[in-house]
């Protein structure tokens, strides 16, 4: 089976994110980028479908800080091929632009099965996926947690709220919305990316310009005023073990 | 094109979602600024009677046996014949497991704009979405001609979308459904477990910033020492720390406890929204940044891995003292 799973680079919600002066937009200049984690998991589903049916595995990203890293650590993995899309990713673009660009590089590659994560935290217009699904004329089934290949079609484990899950077969081609992968993704040793670096070679291909409509303008982008903010607790360990047990006991529950 | 507000209305086996009646209400509040009317559409096959509680100014009801359970391509196909006769202002989706499974498809179908994880809208008919975990709020101009939007929860309460007049009801035919390429096969019923979390009073739930399995242990020892139960956030499920049924959140349980003791839980919106139910929630987090504090009662910033153990220990002085 040949699977292309794209993948994006979101900025690290560990890290203080701030809006740049424009006051509609978040301020690039000193963001860490790191994998969309749900991406992680596509591409470890990825790998777990070529282990158990053969075939293999591209890996498609846009340009962004970091994105080579990112793609050797996929090949370290297991991807076979390694794709960076060139263009002009400045901020403003969007799923739909990056859907256009990436379903005729795609439509290339003929694929079998499309994995994407289900969805970026800084998505505005929607997710990529469902978007690439119309694009290429293929079906589509998000929220996935596990898939099965059988013959030209797949069986996708999607999920529902409190943990019920709905097997849906799905006829290839055919685009899936990664939630998580049916195993944690994989660890790879750093002497393991740096093999791959030295072995691993990134294809780079030029997007056509990008055409954004499909997604929303954004006149303001702001932190969101708590309306209701904790009380904090400082002090010592101590001290502050001793006013949580203090609440526990207003609490009731010791 | 008229200014009338469709909610997709979300309902699985039988029962409609919370997220629709949020919806309505947020259906509610657009259609005050655009001057239209609230029309709930409801996709299913023998479902008329969850029509009873929508609080919408008519209900638009396809029957269909390939409607009878969610599959993402007959949605779609139903809706987007819909969606073209009525011509509506906006289209209100679930930010959920089945309309965001439709809502990009839709658009790039019928070359409609789409607005992801709005959360309200303003008097003047702006949409605030909710992005990046829930540390970031963006605002903006409903796009034209039609506006698809998927809602998340927070922004209006269920009950503003109830009704106890149950609303007209026009049905309308559903377009040719064959050769689908997504069948639903089976439900897979949830795993049962010895505990349920959503029935604890007293929850220790970890969150990633417990780094790994072995590091389980300190919620374990803290849980076991005050007689409760731990459960997590997402990752720490997904990385097989513990099984699924410790998941609280969206694609987990909603719990509400009288003490909800969060460690290394960023706070999340798909993880906050199951837990605004507890009495009390304390959130040990050492980001002062992070979105829990919004929704915490008490917090502190000390780091969990100095603070757990102090805290278990003083629990079992006093226990033994
Ligand atoms: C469709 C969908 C459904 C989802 N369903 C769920 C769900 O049901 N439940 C759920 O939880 N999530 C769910 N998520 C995921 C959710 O979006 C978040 O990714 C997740 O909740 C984040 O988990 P976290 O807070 O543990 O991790 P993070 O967001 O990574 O937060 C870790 C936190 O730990 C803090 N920390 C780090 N080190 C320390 C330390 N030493 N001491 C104290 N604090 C520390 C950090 O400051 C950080 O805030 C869902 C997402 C999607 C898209
Ligand atoms: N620009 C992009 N290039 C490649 N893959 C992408 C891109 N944007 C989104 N994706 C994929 O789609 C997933 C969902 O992201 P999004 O569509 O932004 O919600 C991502 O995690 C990737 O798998």
């Amino acid at each position: 089976m040949n699977i292309v799973v794209p993948v994006k680079l979101v900025p690290d919600l560990v890290e203080e994110l701030t809006v740049d002066a424009s006051g509609s937009a978040l301020d690039t200049a000193w963001l860490r980028l790191i994998i969309n984690e749900f991406d992680d998991h596509a591409i470890e589903q990825a790998i777990l479908l070529k282990e158990q049916s053969g075939g293999q595995v591209v890996v498609v990203s846009p340009n962004a800080e970091g994105v080579e890293d990112m793609l050797f650590t996929a090949s370290a993995k297991g991807a076979d091929q390694l794709i960076k899309l060139n263009g002009d990713f400045e901020d403003g673009v969007n799923n739909h632009g990056l859907a256009r660009a990436l379903a005729t590089l795609l439509r290339d590659l003929q694929p079998d099965l499309i994995l994407t994560g289900v969805q970026a935290h800084n998505d505005l217009d929607g997710s990529l996926g469902p978007l690439l699904a119309q694009y290429l004329e293929m079906p589509y089934v998000g929220y996935v947690s596990g898939v099965t290949a059988d013959s030209g079609k797949v069986v996708a484990r999607k999920e529902y709220p409190g943990g019920l899950i709905a097997e849906m077969e799905v006829t290839l081609p055919a685009v899936l919305g990664i939630q998580a992968a049916e195993q944690p993704p994989r660890y790879v040793a750093i002497s393991k990316v740096r093999q791959a670096m030295k072995t691993a070679a990134i294809d780079e291909q030029e997007a056509a310009t990008l055409d954004p409509s499909g997604g929303p303008t954004v006149s303001r982008m702001y932190q969101p005023e708590a309306t209701e903010q904790a009380t904090m607790i400082s002090g010592s360990e101590d001290e502050i073990a001793a006013r949580i047990i203090d609440i526990f006991k207003e609490s009731g529950v010791l | 094109m008229n200014q009338d507000i469709l909610v997709v209305i979300e309902h699985l086996r039988g029962q409609v979602s919370d997220i629709s009646y949020t919806m309505l209400a947020a259906g509610r509040e657009l259609a005050q600024s655009t001057g239209g009317s609230v029309v709930a559409v409801l996709l299913g096959h023998n479902s008329q009677n969850l029509a009873g509680d929508l609080a919408a100014d008519r209900v638009l009801y396809v029957d269909h046996p390939a409607l009878a359970d969610f599959t993402p391509e007959a949605y779609q196909k139903t809706l987007a014949g819909l969606i073209g006769e009525n011509q509506p202002r906006a289209v209100l989706l679930g930010h959920t497991t089945i309309g965001m499974d439709v809502a990009s498809g839709l658009s790039a179908q019928l070359g409609l704009p789409l607005v992801s994880s709005g959360r309200s809208f303003t008097a003047d008919g702006k949409f605030i979405s909710q992005i990046c975990g829930g540390k970031i709020m963006a605002e903006g101009d409903l796009p034209g001609p039609t506006a698809l939007v998927t809602m998340v929860p927070g922004g209006y309460k269920p009950e503003q979308g109830q009704s106890t007049q149950p609303p007209q009801l026009t049905e309308a035919s559903a377009p040719a459904l064959e050769g689908l390429r997504v069948a639903l096969k089976q439900y897979i019923e949830p795993e049962v477990s010895d505990v349920d979390i959503a029935r604890e009073q007293l929850l220790v739930a970890v969150g990633r910033g417990i780094q790994n399995q072995d590091n389980l242990s300190l919620a374990e020892e803290l849980a076991e020492a005050m007689g409760g139960v731990v459960c997590a956030s997402r990752p720490v499920v997904d990385q097989g720390w513990l099984p699924t049924s410790r998941l609280v959140g969206k694609s987990g349980k909603t719990v509400k406890p009288k003490v909800f003791l969060a460690m290394g839980i960023s706070g999340a919106p798909e993880h906050v929204e199951a837990i605004t139910g507890s009495d009390v929630i304390i959130a040990i987090n050492t980001d002062p940044a992070a979105p829990i504090f919004n929704v915490a009662k008490y917090g502190t910033t000390a780091d969990l891995f100095d603070l757990v153990p102090a805290l278990t220990d003083q629990i079992r002085q006093a226990k033994s003292g």
